[in-house]
């Protein structure tokens, strides 16, 4: 099959999504108002408060949900063949990422802009917000792990993309300088910035860096996971302007360039699919593909990180609220076409059957690797540009989408800790603060071995926790839904999916590292499978409680609000 | 506002707006340390420079009461400034 009627299909399906779907959550479900005050007009501070442009807060609500997680997951489920990777992809997007992400963004904006995490204390009872926190940490912790053995594995596997990569961060230091001290103008120092990356990419695609096999005692992968941690630990000290403002601008607009190019070099190319449409002939070892799809595949079909950020930063600039629509929907939109253009990617860039099922020889291999392989190829055959270069510029996006994630994961990690420091009573600064996220998370790195695989090994919790955390979020949604008296199903079905598919995939994981006598993993399997229970039992309480009491009128919610905020400040 | 203005200020916007928060509050603690400086004769620190910050005291006068209040200090440490 041609990759190019599958991308149209899918993009035209995600389209379509957008135009009908979206227009119906925003008018009978969530029912957004033009004239609703909106949190940025009503508290507008100038610092958290600002109205904003909405294809500015658009662009930035995508770049910072949109990490390697979506590249990770899709390359990975294509083991069980493109077709049901690629129609969980669309139908995920529409129905369920875009009805989530839409629905956080509206639950934060009608409250404030509170975040998530308040809102589950209100609506779905008082342990809602810890366990909040618990369910945060481990998807932090998890990021964390996961993407510094992703980075290493990449920056080994493609040696050219080392110079590319960590140039990166001097680009980004020389940025801040030029904004904050030279007071260059901003559109030239993009300008720059952007030829400078790519001129990196060029020299390192002229002088690969590989590592000699041990240094100083560790392998290859073991000291680039180890410099990265380093790296992160520091990054998430420095005062933001110096480096994690400007690398987080650079990377976002690498972002749109980089996709711009393999949306492009598909259409032009037009490769076929060479994996299957159903993969029956798996490797041993491969987990049945109900309920694991599901999870392996988080974002780029439902992530629940997407509504941390929705409530955290992109409510309080939220200009009007109808604007929630293309900011919310259409943000998970652009991360489905991101998940979409890796799953073709990973189907078409292999030459043959045969060349596939060799990278595709068990579960969890393939991942990034593959679509910097495959990716590579489209990109060669579609524009033209040397497969090596293409590859080194693939790997150069992933690791710059990885590491971006690690050092903001780091940093938020920090304050999670610092928060569970202060409900324990005790306060904790930065530096120590930051010293037990990097203990903890090398720790778990390293717990498979001295390769630093374990933080690859917990990657299939990743999309569990995750889940779980789209679940929490949605049962807020649910409960807002049922007490407005507005059609609830919607939220309902996606709701009940993911926590179905999350408990089911929790309990077979269970077995297999019980059986595998993993017990690292056991135990952290056993504590999300407890939050996720505990998620239903408060979520279906709540909904109850909704259902019994009366419906709540636009000024109800007003008083409630009103007596929450009193409450609050005691 | 011409095309090209208009989108210089996009861009400029996707540059500060993720972390206008976390820049204003580095502002403020710098400006808070300022304060401190300027009034350090006032508050009895020897300030070899207090002859200079001197004269800075009607330019920090406004925000007086403000940062008084972010230290932790409910009034005015300062007979000589009696804001509250």
């Amino acid at each position: 099959m041609n990759s190019v009627v599958l991308a149209l299909i899918g993009i035209a399906m995600i389209v379509a999504g957008y135009l009908f779907y979206s227009k119906f959550l925003a008018k009978k479900v969530y029912a957004l108002d033009p004239d609703f005050k909106t949190p940025a007009h009503e508290l507008e501070d100038g610092i958290d408060y600002v109205p904003t442009n909405k294809y500015v807060l658009w662009g930035h609500h995508f770049t910072s949900v949109a990490g390697a997680a979506p590249i990770v997951g899709p390359a990975i489920a294509v083991i069980w063949g493109w077709l049901p990777a690629l129609l969980w992809v669309t139908l995920g997007t529409i129905f369920f990422a875009g009805m989530h992400d839409l629905g956080a963004l509206w639950a934060s904006n009608r409250h404030k802009g509170q975040s998530i995490g308040t809102l589950a204390g209100r609506y779905i009872g008082r342990h809602g917000r810890n366990l909040f926190l618990v369910v945060i940490f481990l998807v932090l912790l998890m990021v964390n792990a996961a993407f510094a053995v992703v980075i290493s594995n990449l920056l080994v596997t493609t040696p050219t993309a080392v110079i590319p990569a960590w140039g990166a961060v001097v680009v980004a230091v020389l940025i801040g300088q030029a904004i904050y001290k030279l007071k260059w103008s901003l559109p030239v120092v993009s300008i720059v910035g952007v030829v400078a990356l790519y001129a990196l990419m060029l020299l390192g695609d002229a002088f690969p860096i590989i590592l000699p096999d041990t240094i100083m005692g560790l392998s290859a992968n073991a000291f680039w996971i180890v410099v990265l941690f380093l790296y992160a630990g520091i990054a998430s000290l420095l005062p933001v302007w110096m480096l994690l403002q400007p690398r987080d601008y650079i990377n976002g607009l690498q972002l749109f360039i980089a996709l711009g190019i393999l949306y492009a070099a598909i259409i032009i190319s037009g490769p076929s699919m060479m994996a299957p449409a159903f993969n029956t002939n798996v490797p041993e070892g491969t987990p049945s593909i109900v309920p694991l799809l599901f999870v392996t595949i988080a974002c780029g079909a439902i992530s629940g990180f997407h509504g941390i950020v929705a409530s955290g930063t992109t409510a309080k600039q939220l200009n009007k609220e109808t604007d929630a629509r293309f900011v919310g929907y259409f943000g998970a939109v652009g991360e489905g076409l991101l998940a979409l253009g890796t799953v073709i990617a990973v189907s078409a860039g292999f030459q043959t059957v045969a060349a596939w099922e060799e990278v595709y020889s068990a579960f969890g291999e393939g991942g990034v690797g593959a679509f910097v392989t495959g990716g590579g190829a489209i990109v060669n055959q579609g524009l033209g540009i040397p497969e090596s270069l293409s590859g080194t510029i693939l790997a150069t996006m992933a690791v710059l989408f990885a590491a971006t994630t690690m050092d903001t994961g780091i940093r938020l990690q920090r304050f999670v800790v610092s928060e569970m420091g202060q409900i324990a009573g005790f306060r904790l600064k930065p530096l120590p603060a930051t010293l037990i996220v990097l203990v903890i998370t090398v720790g778990l790195t390293f717990s498979a071995g001295a390769d630093g695989s374990g933080g690859m090994l917990i990657w299939p919790l990743f999309g569990t926790t995750n889940q779980i955390l789209a679940g929490l979020t949605l049962s807020i949604v649910a409960v807002m839904l049922i007490r407005k008296r507005r059609p609830v199903l919607p939220a309902l079905i996606p709701l009940t999916f993911v926590l179905v598919m999350s408990v089911i995939a929790l309990f077979v994981q269970m077995g297999q590292f019980y059986a595998a006598g993993n017990w690292l993993l056991l135990v952290l399997d056993v504590i999300i499978l407890i939050a996720a229970i505990w998620v239903i039992i408060e979520a279906v309480t709540a909904m109850n409680r909704a259902r019994r009491a009366g419906p709540l009128s636009d000024l109800d919610e007003e008083r409630e609000n009103i007596a929450a905020d009193a409450d609050k400040r005691g | 506002m011409g095309r090209m203005a208009g989108f210089a200020a996009g861009l400029r916007e996707f540059y500060y707006a993720p972390y206008r928060r976390t820049l204003a509050r580095a502002k403020r603690d710098e400006e808070d340390l300022f304060m401190m400086l300027v009034l350090s004769e006032s508050l009895g620190v020897p300030n070899p420079a207090g002859y200079y910050t001197l004269e800075l005291l009607p330019v920090v006068f406004e925000n007086f009461h403000d940062w008084h209040r972010r230290m932790g200090m409910d009034h005015s440490p300062l007979d000589s400034i009696s804001c509250c």
